[in-house]
């Protein structure tokens, strides 16, 4: 194993985390094949039936099977979240770079983050995806629009660190040009506040898709999502708990090993919180 | 032939206290194949004059600067590095003038390997693609006599020593064969023994390309040993220019008379105070604000000499019959 990654395991929780992860990862990702199932095939007299060996995790209020549905849930919520993860830290990161790194452009641009930052991130979402119409893509995008102020803001103040550092006049004195500077010498020597934002960014992403899709303003119904799971089945809850608990686990324990994964990877990369190993 | 001639340089900075000018109607003059060296204490205006020949004044600061700075290149064209457009300067930077700075540990990107960094400047100006660019690094850290070169340049600035890493910045400042290197107290963060080394290393690489250096230090040990001709500034002006040779044997300007007395060497020739021991000379006060500067000659209130006209106005530069001058009123002009 390379040694960055026994250096990222030696808290035996960042590992459980890893492989929490990776679990969840792999069942989405072959879910299909795995529970042999369709997530939407529906048999009313199996509605509501508790975990068995046919129904491993049970059956929610239409007969469908709950374990084919968290993993094909899994799936969208995981791609929801990556998506979100993926977009606002491009987004975020070019904001910052551009604030930071020309000093004209610094007001202007933290003036509008600013704002967007004020408003509650939930709230903002809701916002966002009223005005959009619920659908995945919407969601995504409202969700980037909700995260990119924080990528700016962590990207801009390290900006503004490495652009005074000695190698970025080296590099110009070489005549290395400014895009090139920005791209191939101040960026590089971001990535590790980058990575750990878009970790942190992939477990709230979870946590706000469910949250917007339980309040109905997220992902249409059809589309089983953790979250829609959620949204669908609590008026069942006091009949049979395990449709509101599994996909509440499931997205439960993703956003905290996406955390908890995030911290491993700060800790790892921040030499200052090193010691505390 | 003169690979730079600087006419009347002036750099001011705009702050909120008002007009600084940082660097004041600088000329001089670097010989082809030659060194000229600038001396000056901290805030004398070298480190601005050199960047603002290389145009990297930073660009948070607004400043103004006017002159002329005509920069003979390979090809014999003379051009105005402070009036060339943006893309041009960028072509000649690193590639006709390299500089190498004075903070070894910070001027290499601690992301890329050194070898990367060196192909960078070669890829850029000589359009090498990447594996010859980077077998041209190779060949320029052996140059710069860096053990175990292969191997290094394969490795990160954090592997390498500060002398290591000084070496590797005047491979990237050497690598595309400029015509003049700018070098900004390139030892002053290094130890005695380093310091030679580096310095006899440029020595030779001059000796073997044929560059002009310029020379930013307050060592004058060091300029004594190294440099073709010298210009002492002092409050943004330069006061005293000349061969090496005389500035040395014969300073003629007070500020470097005092410079020199100020010399551990130069103490046991002088007479043993009063109380018997020998103490170091020191020139008292210290530099005028820039804000504020003296009505007359900036150095009359630390000079030993001066007189009721000094403090009338900035005495211009008076060329001597050897080819120095000096800015006093007190230096004889030449016939």
């Amino acid at each position: 194993m390379p040694l960055i990654l026994r250096k990222l395991f030696r808290r035996r929780i960042v590992l459980a985390a890893a492989i929490a992860l990776a679990v969840v990862a792999l069942i989405s990702l072959f879910a299909g094949p795995l529970s042999g199932l369709d997530p939407n095939e529906t048999a009313v007299s199996q509605r509501l039936s508790k975990p068995s060996s046919a129904h491993l995790l049970g059956t929610d209020e239409l007969g469908r099977d709950l374990f084919a549905r968290i993993a094909f849930g899994g799936r969208y919520s995981l791609t929801i979240a990556l998506l979100t993860a993926v977009g606002s830290v491009a987004a975020g990161t070019l904001l910052g770079l551009v604030a930071g790194f020309f000093r004209r452009l610094d007001a202007p641009v933290m003036r509008v983050v600013d704002a967007m930052m004020s408003f509650p991130d939930i709230l903002l979402a809701i916002a966002l995806v009223g005005i959009l119409g619920p659908s995945m893509i919407n969601v995504v995008l409202a969700l980037v629009l909700v995260y990119t102020p924080r990528v700016a803001r962590v990207v801009r103040a390290s900006t503004l660190v490495v652009r005074e550092l000695l190698f970025v006049e080296a590099a110009r004195a070489v005549g290395v040009s400014t895009i090139r500077i920005l791209w191939r010498h101040i960026l590089p020597n971001l990535m590790s506040p980058i990575l750990v934002q878009a970790s942190f960014i992939f477990a709230y992403a979870i946590l706000a898709e469910a949250a917007l899709s339980f309040l109905g303003v997220g992902v249409p119904p059809e589309i089983p999502t953790w979250g829609t799971m959620v949204a669908g089945s609590q008026q069942y809850a006091h009949q049979a708990l395990w449709i509101v608990l599994f996909p509440g686990l499931a997205i439960i324990v993703t956003a905290l090993s996406l955390q908890l994964l995030g911290d491993g990877i700060r800790d790892l990369l921040d030499p200052r919180l090193r010691k505390s190993m | 032939m003169n690979r730079l001639e600087v006419r009347n340089l002036s750099t001011f900075f705009d702050t909120d206290e008002g007009l600084i000018r940082s660097v004041a109607d600088v000329s001089f003059n670097i010989r082809a194949g030659k060194t000229t060296a600038i001396v000056g204490e901290s805030g004398s205006g070298k480190s601005v004059t050199s960047l603002t020949l290389m145009r990297l004044l930073p660009r948070t600061a607004s400043t103004q600067v006017s002159g002329q700075a005509l920069f003979v290149n390979r090809t014999g064209q003379t051009l105005d590095l402070l009036t060339l457009a943006e893309p041009q300067m960028r072509a000649i930077r690193g590639n006709e003038v390299a500089m190498i700075f004075q903070e070894p540990m910070t001027s290499l990107n601690p992301v890329f390997t050194i070898g990367e960094q060196i192909a960078e400047s070669l890829r850029l100006h000589k359009g090498l693609d990447h594996a010859a660019a980077m077998a041209q690094a190779l060949r320029m850290l052996e140059l710069v006599e860096i053990p175990a070169a292969a191997q290094r340049v394969r490795e990160y600035p954090h592997q390498l020593s500060g002398g290591m890493r000084q070496r590797v910045m005047i491979a990237l400042a050497m690598a595309c064969d400029p015509t003049l290197l700018i070098a900004d107290e390139p030892t002053t963060a290094l130890d005695v023994t380093i310091q030679a080394q580096i310095l006899a290393l440029m020595r030779r690489l001059q000796a073997d390309t044929g560059m002009s250096i310029l020379f930013i230090t307050h060592n004058l040990g060091v300029v004594a040993h190294h440099a073709d001709d010298v210009a002492v500034m002092y409050a943004g002006r330069i006061v005293e220019a000349a061969p090496v040779n005389n500035l040395f044997a014969q300073p003629q300007h007070p500020y470097t008379q005092g410079l020199l007395a100020c010399l551990p060497g130069q103490q046991r020739k002088l007479a043993v105070q009063k109380d018997g021991k020998r103490r170091l000379y020191a020139i008292r006060g210290q530099v005028s604000s820039p804000l504020a500067p003296p009505p007359g000659c900036a150095f009359e209130p630390r000079c030993d000499k001066a007189i009721a006209a000094c403090r009338e106005a900035m005495p211009a530069l008076r060329v001597d019959d050897a080819g120095g001058s000096a800015r006093c009123i007190l230096v004889p002009e030449a016939a």
